[in-house]
């Protein structure tokens, strides 16, 4: 079971880099995101240092969600999801294979490059090891519960849309959770309680998510 | 109503209309569902004729 | 144990019957309370002494908030049965509460602004229950627009059964993370309208409602399920009996 999940891993991971502009696409949106918000508010540091957990979360979720479309479309049109379906390996392994594919392609390039937004918004140095923690933490949990919304809008028309309406109700306790600990990182202050709570969110999510997504896989291909 | 009546008034009134939509609401959706078996009904025993 | 009463649930006549037998049951004590509740909340509970007649309010957001959270549970149970055992009656039930539902969260959101605004001056207030309300329409809306996005109906009751369930154990959690959120910003939860303090001839009416409420939903929800329940049979033979 290892074994086939790791296959699937790797060959999502040589598939991406194969097209790098697909893969740099929602770190491109992440950036102009966090950029819009000083246009639309104010230049000032101090003032932006306030919303910046907030920011820098909204945005890395709403580039999460981006890549998420097309984490199995791809595979379903030529066949391959059909060829998972019927390997008679666990389908939730595959699918946290595939996840973790996107977490790694997306997620955590995304965590890598808050620090140097977070700049952008005045964020101090100081924070940053917490920004990057926070965000490793909860980019797992996006890419998961993203996951199950991908694969319940498979196939469905104009799933973007939809996709989102669905899974960001779901991602609140991340965002709630994550921005918090961004602030308090911010602050100075300790956030072990948060980044605890976050930890809890993803571990939660590695647990069930997988089983989620291969349920709702097997229903889109009946 | 010391002020209060005109959010109490409204509050009442979106409530019951909401009360009031449901009941409509599914009166019809089963209306329309009777009246379609019954077409259906009709179109299959004249087809079968 | 004999297991054929819940068995029985499965055969779409069956329910038809018992749900058109039913409806009247909980139909008319469903008006009668809430009638009832309308006159002790409105004319004889007496007003509060710090809310004065704004505390009214309670009389249509509280049941109205109840029934939001009660629908998503029957909703997200029903479609947890259909999944399970695999009875397309129980998708029905899930399919006919989602509107239902839905209404009455978005009627809580608005009572709950309409008591917002008198009492702290603001139209929208980030209390963990009008939040916590504001993620459940979403969960609704999701819910909906997933079912009439796909077009086959099995592959529709299925997925979004697998949404409902999906939904229904992230809200505690969802619940929790406002509700802590709230906490560290340090905004008192507002919307408090504590029960058991509560005098009983303020208490009475808003037991009444709830329980008015309560069962107009169950009326309501068997009226839709029979209309859902015929749709979902069409050619069958019972229909031809039942509906002529």
């Amino acid at each position: 079971m290892i074994g086939a999940a790791l296959a699937v891993l790797a060959r999502d991971l040589r598939l991406a880099l194969r097209r790098p502009g697909q893969v740099l696409q929602p770190l491109a949106f992440f950036a102009v995101v966090t950029v819009l918000f000083p246009l639309g508010y104010t230049p000032e540091l101090d003032k932006l240092r306030q919303i910046a957990p907030g920011v820098l979360w909204v945005a890395a979720l709403l580039a999460s969600l981006l890549s998420l479309e097309s984490l199995f479309r791809e595979d379903a049109q030529d066949g391959t999801l059909e060829q998972m379906l019927l390997a008679g390996q666990p389908l939730a392994a595959l699918a946290l294979a595939k996840t973790a594919a996107h977490w790694l392609l997306t997620g955590l390039p995304l965590t890598l490059m808050a620090p140097v937004l977070g700049i952008a918004l005045g964020v101090p140095g100081s924070a940053m090891p917490g920004i990057l923690s926070s965000l490793a933490l909860g980019t797992v949990t996006l890419s998961l519960v993203g996951a199950v919304g991908a694969a319940l809008t498979l196939g469905v028309r104009r799933g973007g849309v939809l996709l989102g309406l669905l899974t960001l109700p779901l991602t609140v306790p991340t965002l709630v959770f994550g921005a918090r600990a961004t602030e308090l990182a911010i602050a100075g202050e300790g956030l072990s309680g948060a980044l605890y709570l976050l930890a809890a969110l993803a571990v939660f999510a590695v647990t069930l998510a997988p089983l989620a997504v291969a349920a709702a896989l097997r229903i889109g291909s009946e | 109503m010391d002020g209060y009546a005109a959010y109490l008034w409204p509050a009442y009134l979106l409530t019951f209309a909401v009360l009031g939509w449901n009941v409509l609401s599914a009166r019809r959706a089963l209306r329309e569902a009777r009246a379609e078996a019954r077409r259906r009904i009709v179109a299959d025993r004249e087809e079968g004729a | 144990m004999d297991w054929t009463w819940f068995h029985k649930f499965g055969s779409p006549p069956h329910v038809y019957r018992l749900a058109r037998t039913l409806t009247p049951w909980f139909a008319w004590p469903a008006g009668i309370l809430i009638v009832t509740a309308l006159y002790g909340g409105l004319l004889l509970a007496p007003p509060d002494y710090q809310q004065g007649d704004g505390f009214r309010i309670v009389y249509v957001h509280a049941p109205s908030a109840w029934l939001s959270t009660m629908v998503y549970a029957v909703m997200a149970s029903a479609a947890a049965v259909g999944l399970i055992w695999r009875m397309k009656v129980a998708h029905a039930v899930a399919a006919s509460c989602a509107g239902i539902g839905a209404s009455f969260t978005a009627a809580s959101l608005v009572t709950g602004m309409l008591w917002g605004e008198p009492m702290w001056g603001t139209w929208w207030v980030w209390d963990p229950r009008l939040v916590a309300q504001l993620v459940l329409l979403f969960l609704f809306l999701g819910y909906i627009g997933l079912r009439s996005a796909i077009d086959d109906l099995g592959r529709a009751d299925r997925a979004s059964a697998v949404l409902a369930i999906v939904g229904v154990v992230n809200l505690p959690i969802i619940r929790y993370s406002v509700e802590w959120w709230n906490s560290i910003h340090q905004t008192p939860s507002v919307m408090k309208m504590d029960r058991p303090s509560m005098p009983m001839d303020m208490l009475a009416p808003l037991l009444m409602m709830l329980l008015g409420f309560t069962l107009f939903f169950a009326a309501v929800l068997l009226v839709r399920l029979r209309a859902e329940v015929l749709r979902r049979e069409r050619g069958a033979a019972w229909v031809k009996e039942v509906v002529s």
